[in-house]
């Protein structure tokens, strides 16, 4: 079986992961060894060093101290702890101490939405950060306690669930659908699939049996088959759940695709977040090739030969884009890739790729199981069956729940006990925003797609806080690769600042629509298409939020905002941008 | 195999393969653009190359053409998000056209001006980022650099010694050069490389040779870039 040398480049990235664990940066000497070792330049690797926000050519405090920044973090509180953390250990946020005991920092979204607020202690997570916990990890910082002897329960991270539907009230047995495939056959497990109608669960809702079919059809010596295990999106943690709580499902729906397609190998990408899952994860695989659902001759099958490896991402939510994520696979940069050709036909070292999300491959492996009737019992017609959502913000009960699709928002939020409720943004910053009017919307891939994640901000809110929040997110997420995303995240940071300070004016406000079509239109990916939306949706949902905060608003009595807003958004038929683009500074 | 399309309402013919901006460009039809030259894989950063395909927005240069497709090119929705990208590109650097050697021959300047461009009008960024003169042939000035990576394609895949890079993620993305100081005096770059030749604006530039052909009668001062096409094209020829 093809297995990767230890010093085949496509490694670059894991070893330097490594390297980061055990030297706490990358030792200029270990990066002049790996360039020779595995025929890299070194530039290369600086380059790779400083895309992922996890590896450091400087090292970091013996405690490397992340604290999860996302908006619903921050609502409960996040900032104020990161900060009394920085003023009780006396160093400041961003900063490694003198003695090189301990750096503070933020980092994006851990996934812990559920039980936060929550921040990463050398990669490990602690969850339900208060005054008192924080207190403890200044004192044991200070006595130089090892990780491995803090109490425990700082690191407990709860696999509650809040609703159960069909999915998660099956039981599931490792091995029944892999069994029934090789009785069966692989089109029969296609046709069961299409006829499902099981669809992408990341976000795209691209019908599954397609995809393998297009993948076992392209002519190759080599076809992979890869978990997208990065759930970087802020808000969503129903991957979390399902690698803790159900990881033999979706092993068992990889191993299925592999049947299908004819792969030999296939990955695991793990984030970087989820790091404390890497010795659990590697024991189910282990206990899988016990079995004989792994590894050669699967199920005594001969010539069902198939593996899979875990690799870890390093902090870096483009790599959550498919292409992006086989680059990151191959050791390096996660830049998305020019699509067409897409992964299916040629994806990882150029051969054909299914990248599926872990709640679509676990619920392959269930329907294989349980059957087409089944899973069609719940959901709508051209979204059938049930989504794991991640429920997290302002409601008495979050955590996970599964929804059939088509289930009204409104019912969503009695069922978390979510009162006053202002807004959802749901499917994460890349979302949408929604406000009230439109409670009675839908969860489904035809009216409101959403890859899990779902937010809600009360009354007392201020919502600005949280578009601002998202927004910083792309700025700081963006690979850096096109025009429109990198500098248009930066742009749109700078002129939401001015927004949120007063100092802005209607123009600024225009500017900011025309900007954010400009790069939902012509951004190279998914993340540059959308980190305009929180703010596009913010000025046609909740045009007030902004309004109330400009300089002038006084001196423009008959001002229009919708329409303005309209025709910046559209571009076409602006006689001339120029003269609605001036004014950048104050 | 080949077929026909259309940009703009004039029908281009292309062959089984050819992108839309290979098929226009072989047509004589100026599809504006900065981060691609035919001699090198397409790359798709800058964007400036969007068109509309059947009313879809898509790079003209990483899009294969296709039978019987509308594009539309150079119509006023098109120029003016042209002009918009344009401006993020001078905001996110620093481009002191008056005091630049490439000016008149720069095809980010020459790119603005065709699509009617007057002044930027955000305000700039200003990053802070250096000069590297080590080299006894050839300076960067970075502060000049689009990212349009075609120089690190062109020593990479032509020359074959990948000297440039890009580092770093988002708005902090930026050239480096493969050499143990980093800078370009020690590394292997050679001022015959290809990749000395290729970039489109002024941030590689020979030296001892400024200012040899006076401003105003410079490739773009004569002529539109719209008519006489890549600056690095002149060059290769120049160069013999
Ligand atoms: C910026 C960006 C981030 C993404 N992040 C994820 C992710 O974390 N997990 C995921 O499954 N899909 C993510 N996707 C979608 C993937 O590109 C891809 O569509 C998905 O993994 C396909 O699996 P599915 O068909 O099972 O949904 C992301 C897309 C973009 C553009
Ligand atoms: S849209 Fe953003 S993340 Fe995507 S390629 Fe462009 S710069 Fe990178
Ligand atoms: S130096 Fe020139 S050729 Fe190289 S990336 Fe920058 S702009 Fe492009
Ligand atoms: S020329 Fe097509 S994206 Fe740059």
């Amino acid at each position: 079986m093809h297995t990767v040398q230890e010093n085949d480049p496509s490694n670059l990235l894991q070893r330097l992961i490594g390297l980061q664990q055990a030297f706490r940066h990358i030792p200029s000497d270990a990066i002049d060894h790996l360039a020779e070792s595995l025929g890299l330049s070194r530039a290369f690797i600086l380059g790779v060093i400083q895309f992922y926000s996890f590896l450091h050519s400087s090292p970091r405090g013996e405690y490397d101290i992340l604290f999860s920044d996302n908006i619903t973090d921050q609502m409960q509180g996040s900032r104020l702890l990161a900060q009394r953390l920085a003023s009780k250990l006396g160093v400041d946020i961003g900063r490694t101490r003198d003695d090189q005991r301990v750096t503070l920092d933020y980092t994006s979204c851990t996934g812990m939405g559920d039980q936060g607020p929550a921040a990463l202690v050398n990669g490990h997570p602690i969850t339900r950060l208060t005054m008192e916990r924080v207190d403890q990890l200044a004192a044991l910082i200070e006595q130089a306690v090892p990780l491995d002897n803090w109490p425990a329960e700082l690191f407990q991270v709860s696999a509650g669930v809040e609703r159960r539907d069909i999915v998660l009230n099956s039981d599931y047995k490792p091995g029944t659908a892999i069994l029934r495939c090789l009785e069966e056959g692989a089109e029969e497990l296609l046709r069961r699939l299409e006829q499902a109608g099981l669809r992408g669960c990341g976000g795209a809702g691209f019908s599954t049996a397609k995809k393998w079919r297009f993948c076992a059809s392209t002519e190759s010596a080599e076809r992979y088959v890869v978990c997208n295990a990065d759930e970087g999106e802020p808000g969503t943690f129903k991957d979390r759940y399902l690698l803790q709580a159900h990881a033999d499902r979706l092993f068992e729906g990889m191993t299925l695709c592999a049947a299908v397609i004819g792969a030999r190998r296939g990955f695991l990408y793990l984030r970087g977040e989820y790091r404390y899952l890497l010795g659990p994860l590697q024991q189910i695989l282990q206990q899988r090739r016990e079995n004989g659902l792994l590894g050669q001759a699967i199920l005594g099958r001969d010539g069902f030969d198939f593996d899979i490896d875990i690799h870890l991402g390093a902090g870096a939510y483009i790599c959550g884009e498919e292409s992006a994520l086989i680059e990151s696979l191959e050791g390096k940069r996660g830049i998305p890739r020019n699509r067409p050709p897409f992964p299916v036909t040629r994806g990882y070292l150029g051969m054909p790729t299914v990248v599926n999300n872990v709640e679509t491959l676990a619920n392959a492996a269930l329907i294989a199981q349980q059957g087409v009737e089944w899973f069609r019992s719940v959901g709508t017609a051209q979204s059938p069956g049930s989504k794991l959502l991640s429920i997290s913000g302002d409601c008495e009960r979050p955590g996970i729940y599964e929804f059939p699709f088509g289930t009204p928002i409104s019912e969503i939020l009695a069922a978390c006990q979510a009162h006053h409720t202002q807004a959802v943004q749901i499917g994460g910053a890349a979302g949408r925003l929604i406000p009230p009017a439109e409670f009675n919307r839908t969860l489904a891939f035809e009216d409101l797609a959403t890859g899990g994640s779902f937010m809600v901000f009360n009354q007392s809110r201020e919502l600005l806080n949280a578009i601002d929040n998202f927004t910083r997110f792309f700025r700081h997420e963006s690979c850096g690769f096109c025009t429109p995303c990198r500098v248009g995240t930066a742009m749109l940071t700078k002129q939401l600042g001015k927004v949120m300070v007063g100092h802005a004016t209607s123009k600024d406000l225009d500017e900011l629509g025309t900007l954010g079509s400009l790069m939902r239109q012509t951004s190279h990916c998914g993340l540059g298409q959308t980190a305009a939306n929180p703010i596009l949706d913010g000025l046609e949902k909740f045009p007030d939020i902004f309004q109330s905060r400009l300089r002038s608003t006084s001196f423009e009595p008959a001002f229009d905002l919708d329409a303005s807003l309209e025709e910046a958004r559209a571009i076409t038929g602006r006689s001339d941008p120029g003269a609605h683009l001036e004014g950048g500074g104050v | 195999m080949s077929g026909s399309f259309s940009i703009d309402g004039v029908t281009v013919p292309f062959e089984t393969g050819q992108s839309i901006m290979d098929a226009a460009l072989a047509a004589k039809i100026y599809i504006p653009h900065l981060c691609h030259n035919p001699e090198f894989q397409p790359h798709g950063s800058c964007r400036l190359c969007c068109v509309t395909a059947n009313g879809r927005t898509v790079a003209a240069c990483t899009t294969l053409a296709t039978d019987g497709l509308e594009v539309a090119n150079e119509t006023h929705e098109i120029t003016t998000r042209r002009r918009l990208l344009l401006k993020l590109l001078f905001v996110e650097g620093n481009h002191v056209c008056p005091a630049c050697e490439k000016s008149g021959a720069c095809q980010l300047q020459a790119v603005a001006y065709h699509c009617g461009m007057l002044a930027p009008e955000f305000v700039h960024f200003y990053p802070k980022r250096a000069v590297d003169a080590s080299h006894p042939e050839t300076i960067i000035d970075f502060n000049r650099c689009i990212l349009c990576e075609l120089c690190v394609r062109a020593s990479r895949d032509h020359d074959g010694k990948s000297v440039f890079n890009i580092s770093g993620r988002g708005i902090d993305a930026h050239l480096t050069i493969d050499s143990p100081s980093g800078r370009l005096g020690d590394s292997r770059f050679s001022a015959s490389d290809k990749a000395a030749r290729v970039c489109p604006v002024g941030a590689i530039l020979p030296k001892h040779r400024g200012y040899e052909i006076p401003i105003g009668r410079r490739l773009y001062d004569q002529e539109s870039i719209s008519q006489v096409g890549d600056v690095a094209s002149h060059r290769e020829q120049e160069d013999g």
